[in-house]
């Protein structure tokens, strides 16, 4: 028997360890007891797989430590199974890239050899020309999954021509979007896959260091690398003479990021792995030229180096046989925010929106509406409802003013206001902006004090057109791509949702009755005097005696929502 | 102004520089080694104090300003000390969508304290990032090296408490 803990960050932050401690204190006979990668299934942890010495799997859900006695008992506990419905999410998606995450064991190089892991690198290796590697990139149409969807083959290309001696191959593993995880959980879940496919494009180009950078919030994932670089060296995939082959050699280290999301940009990373500021500059030269020390550099995603040893393994055409035709193979999704089953989900390029969130993603929380979906981060946009049966590639999500970026994807209910999500982007990309550009030190500030002027009921008439003015020059001005799209998610949403400004700016209300600064809590003739209230109100701004009516104080109550969350009564009125 | 002064002048003093030696011995001479050592100062110090700047400018041989240019240009270093407990919670898209704004209210109401300030009595330090990489469990904080998802007000000044209460059977006074 096998057993395996997901103990993902995910898993852990939902108890895994414990439940691991629990099942290891039961010191079952003949059981191989073993950490695994996230499943994506996050919304279901701690999860359990129980594999009989048939190999056939029993999953459990929302594992606690009590569960696990009757989990291994002759009883069983059925009730602790994953439901079909559940099970029938794994079976919609197509897993090229998470084909391992939550089924092997990422801190030990056997496993991922047992499944097929680096024959792609010694395929390349033995049989084909860094020539034809490329090439099979090439056919495979292969494009950046880190935001821009830049072909891959053109890149590893341009630097393979490029001259110089020393070349360098990085993977950005920033993930600096708030609310994707997918580089994360590959990182945890199958760090060898990402070794094999940077050996894979060192090889290709010709270089002979790489370098991984990763977010400093991802302790994890660095643990796990730190492992697998090091078992790979011992198993002789890096360091000199690699597999025998004069000549061919590559050293991999990590390099920890430092807190600062415009260091996702290339050059920004290039400046930060220099030890520099991270502040982008201008290209040409692209890193392909003048990269790490002036050095011929690539620089590609986690997810699109982790697609690399399926291509090259399975050709081409076992990658270009999903997806559409200029968006070919699959892309991972963070499902988050008001989303039933949240987690990530590796689906074909091209899949309706409609059947992301509402097949896979079971929906909207708590019966609502949805209202919109923001992908691309704080470079992307939102999408409304109307727009749901736009076909998941990069074609088509661009032309929704949305990016499919690095892919999270944040849903959002009716309860959402827009303008003040708006606000949050801008309020975040003002604070990371380096500072180099003026329009977009100034400018993101700008619109950042409008739009807080509007959530606060202080909007003016003009200020919608003087919004989307600011935002063609902040977006034309501005060096870097965090510049150039920080007003995408005010343009969308002004696109999409103009009526929720307008509300705002002419009435003085907030249609989501989210800004804090636009309502009021009022207690109704429902209120019995039970007092759950009034103890739950974190400034005391309730009062009244038992049995009686409540009655909230305006000047005090701070608008943090508590009472309507205690109230089971329906009671409190929001206006 | 001039009790601020005192007080990180007391700061240096307790400040062993040689802690930092063979930090700097590992990467003397490695180009481009400016953050990792900022980093393994803050391991060791818990954050940058001011004499650690000038004495890894002068081992590396790189200029005071450049130092303290890329100190203060990444989120991750702090120039002050920081509370036993570090609180990061997280204000990431995910999160703010299921309402971090009010686990950082009942954090600030419960603590006294804001973004980036410490309690009175050194115990816990708060601090706000953007996403922790645990999304779909949001919101989510991360205390050491433990991390909590799902939270609520409640549950979050439970754990709050819960810490306090384990710290004070620790040390009986
Ligand atoms: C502000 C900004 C932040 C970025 N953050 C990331 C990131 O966190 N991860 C990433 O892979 N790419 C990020 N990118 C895109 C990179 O600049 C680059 O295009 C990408 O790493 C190239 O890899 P790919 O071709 O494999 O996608 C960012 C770009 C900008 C402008
Ligand atoms: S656009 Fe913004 S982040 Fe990019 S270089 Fe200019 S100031 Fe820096
Ligand atoms: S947005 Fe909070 S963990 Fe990602």
């Amino acid at each position: 028997m096998r057993v395996a803990v997901g103990a993902g960050s995910c898993g852990y932050a939902a108890g895994a360890q414990k439940v691991f401690d629990a099942i290891k204190a039961l010191d079952l006979p003949d059981c191989k007891l073993e950490i695994v990668g996230c499943v994506g299934m996050c919304y279901l942890e701690p999860i359990v797989d129980v594999y009989n010495d048939k190999g056939e799997l029993a999953r459990y859900t929302h594992v606690q430590p009590d569960d696990v006695a009757a989990i291994f008992s002759d009883e069983g506990a059925d009730d602790k199974l994953i439901l079909a419905e559940d099970e029938e999410i794994l079976n919609t998606q197509v897993r090229i890239v998470l084909r391992n995450c939550g089924i092997i064991n990422p801190e030990r190089i056997e496993d991922y050899v047992e499944v097929g892991g680096y024959e792609a690198f010694k395929k390349c290796v033995q049989e084909m020309s860094p020539e034809d590697v490329i090439d099979e990139i090439k056919a495979s149409g292969l494009r950046g999954r880190g935001g821009a969807g830049f072909p891959a083959w053109f890149k590893w290309n341009a630097a393979r021509r490029s001259p110089g001696e020393d070349k360098y191959m990085v993977c950005n593993a920033d993930e600096g979007d708030p609310g994707a995880f997918m580089d994360r959980s590959i990182l945890e879940g199958d760090p060898h896959a990402l070794i094999e496919g940077m050996l894979i494009g060192a090889y290709a180009m010709g270089a002979k260091t790489g370098i991984i950078y990763v977010r400093a919030e991802y302790p994890l994932a660095i643990k796990r690398l730190e492992i697998a670089i090091k078992q790979a060296r011992e198993a002789g995939f890096i360091g000199k003479n690699i597999m025998g082959i004069e000549g061919l050699d590559f050293d991999l280290w990590i390099k920890a990021g430092a807190g600062a999301f415009v260091c996702g940009e290339e050059t920004a990373l290039i400046a930060s792995l220099e030890g520099e500021r991270g502040m982008p500059r201008l290209k040409p030269p692209f890193p392909a030229e003048r990269g790490y020390f002036a050095n011929p550099t690539n620089i590609n995603n986690v997810e699109t180096l982790a697609n690399v040893p399926f291509i090259l393994r399975n050709g081409a055409k076992a990658f270009t046989q999903y997806g559409t035709e200029k968006s070919p193979g699959t892309k991972i999704f963070a499902l988050t925010g008001k989303i039933n089953k949240g987690g990530l989900v590796e689906i074909p390029m091209g899949m309706p929106l409609r059947d992301v969130i509402f097949k896979i993603g079971g929906g909207i929380q708590n019966n609502r509406t949805f209202k919109a979906v923001q992908m691309g981060g704080p470079s992307g946009g939102c999408i409304p409802a109307s727009l749901l049966d736009t076909p998941v590639d990069y074609e088509h999500i661009v032309q929704t003013g949305a990016i499919v970026g690095s892919g999270g994807m944040v849903v959002m209910d009716e309860t959402t206001c827009m303008v003040e999500m708006a606000r949050f982007f801008l309020d975040f990309t003002c604070r990371e902006s380096c500072g180099k550009c003026t329009y977009c030190r100034v400018g993101t500030k700008r619109i950042l004090e409008i739009l807080e002027r509007i959530t606060t009921g202080k909007g003016k008439e003009t200020d919608i057109d003087l919004l989307l003015e600011l935002c063609k020059k902040v977006s034309e001005g501005s060096l870097c791509g965090l510049g150039q799209t920080a007003p995408n998610p005010v343009l969308t949403t002004i696109r999409y949702f103009r009526d929720e400004y307008e509300d705002h700016i002419k009435n003085g209300t907030c249609t989501a009755k989210q800004c804090t600064a636009l309502i009021a809590y009022t207690i109704n003739d429902n209120c019995i005097g039970c007092t759950a209230c009034a103890r739950a109100c974190p400034v005391s701004a309730i009062s009244g005696k038992v049995k009686n009516k409540h009655e909230i104080d305006q000047e005090a109550c701070i608008r943090c929502g508590q009472c309507i969350t205690t109230c089971r009564f329906n009671a409190i009125d929001v206006s | 102004m001039g009790c601020c002064q005192d007080h990180r002048d007391e700061i240096r003093e307790d400040i062993d520089l040689q802690l930092l030696d063979p930090v700097l011995d590992e990467y003397k001479g490695v180009r481009g080694s400016v953050i990792p050592v900022l980093q393994k100062t803050q391991d060791i110090y818990g954050y940058l104090p001011r004499a650690s700047l000038s004495y890894i400018a002068e081992k590396l041989g790189e200029k005071e300003a450049k130092i303290y240019g890329v100190a203060t240009f990444y989120a991750q270093f702090r120039m002050e000390p920081i509370g036993e407990h570090l609180i990061m919670l997280c204000q990431g898209t995910a999160c703010h969508v299921n309402g971090a704004d009010r686990i950082q209210m009942a954090i600030e109401e419960e603590l006294k304290i804001k973004d980036g300030e410490t309690t009175e009595d050194g115990k816990f330090t708060l601090m706000i990032m953007a996403c922790l990489g645990c999304c779909s469990l949001a919101p989510v904080m991360m205390i050491g090296e433990e991390t909590y998802a799902k939270l609520t007000p409640e549950s979050t000044v439970k754990i709050l408490r819960d810490l306090r209460n384990r710290d004070h059977k620790e040390v009986p006074e």
